[in-house]
C-alpha cells in the first residue's frame, strides 16, 4: 500500500490560488484510495502550467511537447498495456495545438486517461484565448473579444462515441476525486475536462463564476444513453453539469491488437534466428 | 550476357506485374539483375515504365541500350524505340495498341487473344507476354510456372492452369515467330537474392529488433510501413498508421521510452512535421530511428521521381543542439546492414538516427548471393527488470563519463523514469539553472559525439588505387557512378569514392580519403540536387573543395550513359 507522503514531488511553481493545487491535492488522494503506487503508472503531460503536473507528483514522467501528449501516451499503451498511463494536458495543448491527435484517440480507443485542466485560457503564455475561452472574452491578442464559438469538448467526445467523457471541477475535489476513479477504472479512452480557475488570466471564469453554475448529475442519469448524452454534453450557460456524461464499453484498441494478445510488446524476445526463414523469401 | 528489358505502359496495365515477375525469373535463375521504375503520379493512364537488366556479370545500374521492348501502349513505342539496340525487338499487341508496325525490330503478339484463347479470360494477357519474353531469350518455363503456382494458390488450381496455359502460349507463339531473336541467356545457376532498396530498409528494422513502427504514407517511404506491416504477426511488431506525422515521430518516442525499439519514416515534406519531435528526442535521448526518403521538392514536387536534395534538411533539422547520426546508403545491401547500425547506435547513445535514401534506391531491385545475419549487432542497452531493481538509486540522466546514462525501463521496478522536454536534472525534474544546463550540453553533445564518431566508417573507394580522376558520391548513386567507372577505366586512372557513413562526418584516421583526393588531377562530385549539397559539407567539415561537380535535378536518377558524358565533358 501507498500513502500520501510516497507521491511527494517537486514544490510547485503555479500561482497562489491556482485550481491546478487542487487537482493535484485531489490526484494524489485517487491515488492512494486506489493504491496504485507511483512506479506502476505513467503521466505523460504536454507543456503549459499543466504540463507540470508530473513534476508535483511521483511518478513515471514523458512530459513532452506542446500539444503531443496523446500519440506518445498512444504508443507507450501499445508498447506495455501493464503501463496505467494518464495524458495531463491544458485546454490550449490539448485542443489547440493536439486537437488532431484527440479526436484520433477517441476513435482508437486508446486505455489511456486524459484530464484536461481547462482554465478556458492560455496560461503559460500568460493569457492569450484557448479553444474553450467563451465567445467575447477581451484578451490582449483578442482586443476585439474572442470571435470563435467556444469549443465544446463534451460534444466532441459524444459525437465520436468517445468511450468516456467527464466533467469535473477543481472547486468540487470529493466529487471530482471520484470521476479520477471513475476514469482510471474504465476500460478505454477516457476523456476527463477539469473546470480549473485560472486566477491570473482568466478574469470571467473565476471559482465563483463556476460555482454559481456547476451542479451535480442527478443520480438517475444514464450516461450510456448517447441521445441524452448529447444534450446533456451542450449544457453550458447558467447551468454547468458535472459528473459522467457518457460512456460506452467499446473494445480497446490494446484488446483488438492481435500481437499483443498473450504478453505486452515490451516483454516479447527478439529472435534473430527467425530471420532465416524470412530472407529466403526474397529467393 | 548483358540484356536490358523495358516494359512500358499506363498506370493499372500491369507493368509491375510483368516487371516483378521477369525479375525473379531472371534472379532464380542466378543472373545479376538490376531493376528501376519510372511512374507518374498517378493510379490509372499516364506512361509508366519498368527496366530490368540481367546478366552473368555484377550489374548495379540501368543501361540506355535495350534490348527487348514490352510496348502496352502507343508511348512505349513513341518514346522508347529510339532507345533499341542493334539486336533490340519491340513487343507489342496490334490489335490492342490499333496500330501495326512492319519494320522487323517489331513483332506482333496477340496477348489479348492468346490469352482469351489459352487462358479463357483476356486478364491473363500480362502472362501471355510474360511467357513471350522468356521465350525470345531462349529460356526455359519452369521457374515462371512455378512462380504463377505459388502466386496463385490461394485462388485454385483453375486460375494455376489458366495462366501456365496462357504462359506456354506466349513462349510458343515468340519462340516459332521471332525469326529475328538472336538473344541467347547463360546456363542458369544457383538462386540469387532479389530486393529493392525499400524493403531492405524494413528488413533490417525487423532484424534489428524494431517493434514499434508508426508513420503516414508518403511516397517513397510507405514501403517500409508496408514491408514491416506484413511482418507484424509473426515477428510481434506493432505498425501504427498515425494520423500525422508529428504523431508518427511522437509514437514512436513514446514506445521507445516505454522500452522497445521503435522508428518512424516519410519523405521531405513528412518529415517536416516531424522535425520538433527529433529535437524531443535529443533533449530526452530518447533512441529512434527515422527513415528520410527523398523526393524532388520544394513542396509537393515530384511525388514519385527522384532527388538527394534533402541532405542539408537532415543536417540541419530541428532546434538546438545535440548529436544525431545519418547514414545514406548506396544499394539496398547497404541499407539493410546501414538500418542495422543505426539502431545500434541510436540505442547505444540515446540519440536520433537518420537514414536518408530517396525514391531511386527505394524501388531499384538488386541481386545478391545472399544477406550474412552474423554481421547483425543486437545489443539491448536497455536496463530491464532484476538489473535495474537492484540499482540502489537510478537518475534517468546520471552524469556519466562517457554522457550516456542508464536507459531504465519504466514500469517493472521501483525506480522512476523521469524524463522532460524542458532543461533539466539528473532526476529529469525542470531546472532553470546556468550550471546545470552547461553540464546537460556538456553530457549530451560534447561528451557523446566523439564517441559517435569513432563509430563512423570511412568512404568506400572503388577502382584505381591511384586515380586521377575521382568522382565523389553519397547514396543511391553508387551503382551508376560505379558502372561509369568501370567503363572509363579503359582509358583513364579513375576511382569512385563512395559516402554511405555521411553524419558525423568520417574521420580521415582509418582512410585518407582527404589524401586521395589532393594526390588527384580531378575530383568530381556527383549529385542528384542543384546546389551540392554534400559538395559543401566536405568544405565546411575537412575543408577540401571537390574541384568539379556534376548535378541532375530533373527529377531523374543518373544514367550510366549521361554520367559518362558529362565526365568527358569536364576531362577533355
Ligand atoms: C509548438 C509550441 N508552440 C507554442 C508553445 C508556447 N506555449 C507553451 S504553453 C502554451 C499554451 C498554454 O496553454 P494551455 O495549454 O491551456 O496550458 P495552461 O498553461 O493554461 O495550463 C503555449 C502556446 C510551445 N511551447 N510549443
Ligand atoms: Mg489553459
Amino acid at each position: 500500500m501507498s500513502s500520501l507522503d510516497d507521491y511527494k514531488g517537486q514544490t510547485p511553481s503555479w500561482c497562489p490560488g491556482c485550481g491546478n493545487f487542487s487537482i493535484l491535492k485531489t490526484f494524489k488522494d485517487a491515488m492512494v484510495e486506489l493504491g496504485i503506487e507511483p512506479h506502476r503508472f505513467t503521466v505523460v503531460s504536454g507543456i503549459g502550467q499543466a504540463g507540470k503536473f508530473p513534476h508535483y507528483i511521483k511518478c513515471n514522467t514523458f512530459n513532452g511537447l506542446h500539444g503531443r501528449t496523446l500519440p506518445v501516451a498512444t504508443a507507450i499503451r501499445l508498447a506495455d498495456h501493464d503501463m496505467l498511463t494518464i495524458a495531463v494536458a491544458g485546454d490550449g495543448d490539448c485542443y489547440g495545438e493536439g486537437g488532431n491527435h484527440l479526436m484520433h484517440a477517441m476513435r482508437r480507443n486508446i486505455n489511456v486517461k486524459l484530464f484536461v485542466h481547462d482554465n478556458q485560457i492560455y496560461g503559460l503564455t500568460k493569457g492569450q484565448a484557448s479553444p474553450t475561452s467563451m465567445e467575447g472574452m477581451v484578451t490582449k491578442n483578442q482586443p476585439f473579444g474572442v470571435f470563435s464559438e467556444q469549443l465544446n469538448p463534451m460534444a466532441l467526445a459524444v459525437a465520436l462515441d468517445c468511450s468516456f467523457a467527464a466533467r469535473g471541477f477543481a472547486g468540487d475535489g470529493e466529487h471530482l476525486k471520484g470521476l479520477i476513479k471513475e476514469a482510471i477504472n474504465h476500460k478505454g479512452f477516457a476523456l476527463l475536462d477539469i473546470l480549473q480557475p485560472c486566477v491570473t488570466f482568466n478574469k470571467i471564469n473565476t471559482y465563483e463564476w463556476y460555482r454559481q453554475r456547476v451542479y451535480r448529475i442527478e443520480p438517475e442519469y444514464n450516461p450510456e444513453d448517447r441521445i441524452e448524452a448529447f444534450k446533456k454534453a451542450l449544457e453550458w450557460g447558467d447551468k454547468i453539469p458535472i459528473g459522467i456524461i457518457y460512456r460506452n464499453n467499446r473494445l480497446t484498441f490494446e484488446e483488438r491488437m492481435p500481437v499483443i494478445k498473450d504478453a505486452p510488446l515490451v516483454k516479447q524476445p527478439f529472435e534473430l534466428s527467425k530471420l532465416e526463414t524470412t530472407l529466403k523469401e526474397f529467393y | 550476357m548483358d540484356y536490358s528489358i523495358k516494359i512500358g505502359g499506363e498506370a493499372g496495365q500491369g507493368i509491375q506485374t510483368i516487371g516483378d515477375t521477369l525479375a525473379r525469373v531472371f534472379s532464380r535463375s542466378g543472373y545479376h539483375v538490376f531493376t528501376h521504375q519510372d511512374y507518374e503520379s498517378r493510379i490509372r493512364g499516364g506512361h509508366n515504365f519498368f527496366q530490368i537488366r540481367f546478366s552473368d556479370k555484377p550489374v548495379s545500374a540501368s543501361r540506355d541500350r535495350i534490348d527487348i521492348i514490352v510496348a502496352l501502349d502507343k508511348e512505349s513505342i513513341l518514346q522508347h524505340e529510339k532507345e533499341l539496340s542493334d539486336i533490340g525487338q519491340i513487343i507489342y499487341d496490334s490489335s490492342g495498341l490499333k496500330q501495326k508496325h512492319e519494320k522487323p525490330q517489331f513483332l506482333d503478339i496477340p496477348f489479348v487473344d492468346l490469352a482469351i484463347e489459352h487462358g479463357g479470360s483476356k486478364i491473363m494477357a500480362n502472362t501471355v507476354a510474360t511467357g513471350a519474353v522468356l521465350g525470345m531469350l531462349g529460356m526455359e518455363l519452369d521457374i515462371l510456372l512455378a512462380i504463377i503456382k505459388n502466386t496463385f494458390k490461394r485462388k485454385g488450381e483453375d486460375i494455376i492452369k489458366a495462366n501456365t496455359a496462357a504462359a506456354m502460349a506466349g513462349h510458343d507463339h515468340a519462340v516459332k515467330q521471332c525469326m529475328k531473336c538472336s538473344f541467347s541467356a547463360a546456363p542458369p545457376s544457383k538462386p540469387k537474392m532479389l530486393i529493392p532498396g525499400i524493403e531492405a530498409i524494413g528488413l533490417g528494422a525487423i532484424a534489428s529488433g524494431c517493434k514499434f513502427y508508426a508513420a503516414y504514407p508518403m511516397t517513397p517511404s510507405t514501403g517500409i510501413m508496408n514491408y514491416i506491416a506484413g511482418k507484424e504477426k509473426e515477428y510481434g511488431i506493432i505498425v501504427e498508421q498515425a494520423e500525422d506525422e508529428i504523431a508518427a515521430i511522437n509514437m514512436a518516442l513514446g514506445a521507445s521510452f516505454a522500452g522497445v525499439r521503435a522508428m518512424t519514416g516519410s519523405s521531405g515534406g513528412g518529415f517536416a512535421l516531424m522535425v520538433e519531435g527529433i529535437s524531443l528526442a535529443g533533449m530526452t535521448e530518447i533512441p529512434v530511428v527515422i527513415a528520410l526518403g527523398q523526393r524532388p521538392g520544394p513542396a509537393t514536387g515530384f511525388p514519385t521521381r527522384t532527388e538527394q536534395a534533402d541532405l542539408n534538411f537532415a543536417l540541419y533539422t530541428s532546434h538546438g543542439e545535440f548529436p544525431r547520426i545519418i547514414f545514406a546508403p548506396g544499394t539496398p545491401e547497404q541499407a539493410f546492414y546501414l538500418t542495422n547500425k543505426a539502431f545500434e547506435l541510436s540505442e547505444k547513445y540515446q540519440i536520433p538516427s537518420i537514414i536518408i535514401f530517396d525514391t531511386y534506391l527505394s524501388d531499384s531491385e538488386w541481386t545478391y548471393e545472399g544477406f550474412d545475419l552474423s554481421r547483425i549487432k543486437y545489443n539491448d542497452y536497455r536496463l530491464r527488470g532484476e538489473a535495474f531493481a537492484n540499482l540502489p538509486e537510478y537518475k534517468r540522466f546520471a552524469f556519466t563519463q562517457t554522457g550516456v546514462s542508464p536507459l531504465g525501463v519504466p514500469g517493472e521496478t521501483r525506480h522512476l523514469v523521469v524524463i522532460d522536454s524542458d532543461e533539466h536534472d539528473e532526476d529529469g525534474h525542470i531546472v532553470e539553472d546556468a550550471e546545470t544546463r552547461i553540464k546537460m550540453v556538456n553530457k549530451r553533445l560534447f561528451k557523446k559525439l566523439p564517441l559517435i564518431k569513432k563509430e563512423i566508417e570511412p568512404p568506400s573507394i572503388y577502382g584505381h588505387s591511384n586515380p586521377e580522376i575521382v568522382i565523389a558520391g553519397w547514396g543511391s548513386t553508387y551503382g551508376v557512378m560505379k558502372e561509369a567507372a568501370d567503363e572509363l577505366s579503359a582509358n583513364l586512372d579513375i576511382a569512385v569514392l563512395h559516402f554511405s557513413e555521411i553524419y558525423p562526418f568520417p574521420p580521415v584516421n582509418k582512410f585518407n580519403y582527404i589524401k586521395t583526393l589532393e594526390d588527384a588531377k580531378m575530383t568530381i562530385c556527383v549529385e542528384n540536387n542543384a546546389t551540392g549539397q554534400f559538395a559543401r559539407l566536405m568544405r565546411a567539415e575537412t575543408g577540401y573543395a571537390f574541384n568539379r561537380s556534376i548535378n541532375r535535378f530533373d527529377g531523374r536518377p543518373f544514367t550510366v550513359e549521361s554520367l559518362i558524358g558529362e565526365i568527358n565533358v569536364l576531362i577533355r
